[in-house]
């Protein structure tokens, strides 16, 4: 929207931007109302009551309880409704759909590295198909950031160490501006670049262009055999290390009778503090990887890892459903 | 009338004139006076770089100072303001000056640690100068690791240490207030005879004494991260680096209660006094400022909705978040309300109330749009949040400590300033303020970040809108320190209750004796009652 040429609201360019631009223009609708009231009121009461001589004292009005409870019990319902509304529609934005396609994404002083699972890999700049809903896995190089998309009206901060994720569909083909809104340091402000969304067809030809070293699980696998995962991970289970075929999604039993599920965040931690979590039955061999290994090898080895477990997989189509329900194994269906 | 009344003979600023009179005192009033000096100073330092920010943001390219310059610029503004000017401002100030005498005191409870804590202050002060003064600190005040406890190669340990310091001379001012107030309230002041002014700095000072020490733990925490390489927040050596904002947040949100409590407290004074009338709904005020102390310190979470936090507890966060805003909307009201069937009039403190009214509601309704996940998700670490809490910090905070400054310089110096240029001034702050801080809710919305160096183009007729308000906004707080210094001196002499306000203050000369009162008190009336005398006034100097 632009006044004068001049823009003052964003694009609205995600299935989110609508329902959080109408949650914006009911809390400042209240706000207004109740802000203008509040003027009114002062300014007529300033007015009204202006003192007339030097002697002139108000009048005694100690207060009223029932004005009390009204003014108190009326904002909070109204609140209760803007928190309610604001709790769905973020919880909305925190549950990417499973069928959502992948992408991964690295902070680092001061860019942002995008990679697709057929193997691109862009700096600054992301291309993306339009009306499909797309999760985009963040991990950060040193300090953190944050990655935002005005137009799609979403965020999440980069945080060494871990994965953090966020989703979006976009509807509208056009290029938008990407952001870092976590202070960074030097360069924050160049820090930012630009997605440009893509209609599938358009979308499918970017993807044939450019020369790519094959898939990124099909990185993966080079490292896993450079890195020698594979002379302890054997397949078949005989080795000295657990075997990855299937596991991810399945839940292990560890050497202290606790369970964890095989996730991306499982996965990161077994390769980078290999001791933390040791599968029931084996011993502590594994060397730990911790600031031997960039973000994006790690990111390349877990989707080595997640394509071996056709089930689990990103990749995989929706998995064989469970006998009765029918629902995806891991994660209640959603609309 | 006026050219009738005369400044007394003996008073508190010529009980000794020596340096040594003003840097060995234990009286309060001059305590607050130097205090007064001190925050003065660092709000002007503050203030230049606040310049320089609004400079560089005047275009869209990063071409008056560097990308780190300015990032240092920032990080400089928010410390200084935050932590040596709005936490100390109001209660340091006039707190300091005027809690005594509102409850009846010749003094604070404990006179030699309020000297003390001003010392500490200024120790404090040195450190945080000195880093600056070597190259400064570019990591927000913030201070968010890993990048202050491993990337930034400027002065963090300095001044995080000055900050550390500092922090100790708010704790002995709230536990001096705290003390002060249980014990040494006059005979017949009873709680709920307190000014309203003195409830919001009992709940400051809780703040205070609570809060204080964590983010001196946090400090130290960050300071072993970075000096001696502990790996607290480091993840690559199993620690967390969001633990940080946790801690950080745990005192930085009730810090905010800290600014702001006390302005509450002003505008109740000012509404009161300037429409001769009893505060509607005092204990409703009264426990409201309570409410909001206790609240604030556990909606932290609301500044980390989009750092990795679980959705359900940043859910817990946000309900938590809007129960803080009912005891402010019910201040609001109750201060409307005071209003109706008033006797009001429009003298420059009363200015700044009304001004404190406006500006305090738009920074109180936009904490809604961020307390709201789904939007906060698209407006955290925006412009939106920039304009929010200076309309809180600024808006609110500075209105409230100009208003009480403008209603009793009279009392603190027994002097009138320029009725005119005062009152050119209040309106002056209120039109600059809102020019500048206005137009950043619309580039917030529209997606600018905050601590750009640069930003795109379609969003520059916004920020030079902002930077042309900043100007009319600093002339509007230089112009103060102009007529109050002219008013020392020719200023009209004020006598002992220029405005016809009804606390016990307003019962002593103007300006105080050293030691308040000739003889204890005795309170028989209620508070704000403009049909009686306050106090039966055994003997008048």
């Amino acid at each position: 929207m632009k006044i004068f040429g001049i823009p003052i609201f964003p694009e609205q360019a995600s299935t989110f931007a609508k329902d959080v631009d109408a949650l914006y223009f009911f809390i400042f609708t209240v706000s207004a109302f109740f802000a203008l009231a509040v003027a009114v009121s002062v300014i007529y009461f300033g007015l009204r009551y202006h003192r007339n001589h030097d002697g002139e004292i108000g009048a005694r009005i100690e207060g009223s309880l029932p004005l009390e409870l009204l003014w108190s019990v009326i904002p909070t319902l109204i609140a209760m409704v803007m928190f309610g509304w604001g709790a769905s529609v973020f919880y909305h934005l925190r549950r990417p759909p499973d069928e959502a396609m992948q992408i991964y994404a690295v902070g680092k002083q001061w860019m942002w590295k995008f990679q697709h699972l057929e193997g691109q890999r862009e700096i600054n700049e992301l291309h993306i198909p339009a009306g499909r809903p797309i999760k985009i896995t963040i991990s950060s190089e040193d300090v953190l950031h944050s990655l935002y998309f005005p137009s799609f009206r979403t965020k999440m901060d980069a945080i060494p160490g871990r994965y953090t994720e966020l989703w979006f569909e976009a509807q509208a083909p056009g290029t938008y501006h990407i952001f870092c809104t976590e202070y960074c340091g030097t360069n924050h402000a160049g820090m930012i670049g630009s997605v440009t969304v893509l209609d599938p067809p358009q979308y499918q030809a970017w993807l044939q262009g450019g020369g790519i070293e094959g898939t990124l699980a099909q990185r993966g696998a080079k490292l896993f055999t450079s890195l020698q995962c594979d002379t302890c991970h054997l397949d078949a289970g005989q080795g000295r290390g657990p075997s990855l075929r299937d596991i991810v999604g399945t839940t292990v039993t560890l050497q202290d009778g606790s369970t964890a599920v095989v996730d991306d965040a499982y996965l990161r931690e077994s390769i980078l503090n290999s001791q933390a979590k040791i599968v029931n039955g084996f011993k502590p061999l594994m060397p730990t990887f911790q600031g031997l290994i960039s973000e994006e090898n790690l990111i390349a080895l877990i989707e080595h890892v997640k394509s071996m477990s056709p089930k689990g997989a990103t990749t995989a189509a929706p998995a064989a459903p469970p006998a009765a329900t029918g629902a995806a194994p891991d994660r209640p269906e959603k609309k | 009338m006026l050219d009738t009344l005369k400044i007394p003979g003996r008073h508190y600023l010529n009980d000794g004139h020596s340096l040594r009179s003003w840097l060995f005192t234990k009286d309060h009033k001059r305590i607050a006076i130097m205090y007064l000096m001190s925050i003065s100073i660092m709000f002007f330092i503050g203030g230049m770089f606040a310049v320089g920010i609004r400079f560089e943001l005047a275009t869209p390219q990063g071409d008056f100072v560097t990308a780190d310059t300015y990032n240092k610029f920032f990080t400089m503004h928010g410390v200084i303001m935050v932590f040596f000017f709005l936490i100390p401002s109001i209660p340091a100030v006039l707190g300091n000056f005027l809690i005594p005498p509102m409850i009846g005191a010749k003094d604070l409870a404990f006179p030699r640690i309020n000297l003390l804590s001003l010392y500490i202050f200024w120790i404090g002060a040195a450190f945080t100068l000195y880093s600056m003064v070597v190259g400064g600190v570019d990591t927000g005040w913030t201070f968010y690791t890993p990048y202050s406890a491993t990337a930034s190669n400027t002065s963090v340990v300095p001044t995080a240490v000055g900050i550390f310091i500092a922090g100790f001379s708010s704790i002995l001012t709230g536990l001096n207030f705290i003390v002060t107030i249980h014990r040494m309230r006059a005979p017949g002041m009873t709680w709920f005879r307190l000014p309203l002014f003195v409830w919001a700095h009992y709940a400051t000072s809780l703040v205070q004494v609570l809060g204080t020490p964590v983010i001196a733990i946090t400090l130290v925490m960050l300071g072993v991260e970075r000096g001696l390489g502990f790996g607290i927040f480091d993840a690559a050596r199993g620690g967390d680096p969001v633990l940080f904002q946790h801690l950080f947040w745990f005192y930085s949100h009730p810090a905010v209660y800290i600014m702001i409590l006390p302005a509450l407290g002003v505008q109740s004074e000012l509404i009161s006094t300037f429409s001769r009338k009893t505060i509607f709904g005092y204990s409703f005020v009264a426990f409201s400022s309570l409410a909001i102390a206790v609240f604030g310190f556990i909606v932290w979470a609301h500044h980390m909705f989009v750092a990795g936090i679980s959705t359900y507890a940043a859910m817990v966060f946000s309900f938590l978040s809007f129960s803080v805003a009912i005891p402010s909307a019910v201040k609001v009201f109750n201060w409307s309300a005071t209003l109706y069937k008033g006797s009001v009039s429009f003298d420059t403190p009363m200015l700044y109330a009304y001004g404190f009214m406006g500006l305090f509601a738009i920074g109180g309704l936009t904490g809604l749009f961020l307390a709201t996940l789904g939007l906060d998700v698209h407006m955290h670490d925006t412009y939106f949040v920039v304009a929010h809490f200076h309309y809180i910090m600024v808006g609110g905070a500075i209105m409230g400590y100009l208003g009480g400054l403008h209603f009793w310089w009279p009392k603190m110096t027994g002097r009138m300033y320029s009725e005119f240029f005062s009152r050119v001034s209040a309106i002056m702050v209120f039109v600059g303020f809102n020019v500048t801080f206005f137009p950043q809710f619309v580039v917030g919305y529209l997606g600018m970040p905050r601590r750009y160096h640069s930003y795109p183009d379609e969003m520059q007729v916004l920020n030079v809108m902002s930077s042309a308000g900043a100007t009319v906004l600093g002339l509007g707080y230089v112009l103060p320190v102009l007529y109050f210094l002219y008013s020392l001196r020719r200023g009209a002499v004020a006598g002992p209750n220029p405005w016809g306000a009804s606390g016990l203050e307003w019962h002593l000369q103007s300006p105080p004796l050293t030691e308040n009162f000739v003889e204890v008190p005795e309170v028989i009336n209620e508070p704000y009652e403009y049909e009686h005398s306050v106090v039966k006034e055994k003997e008048r100097v």
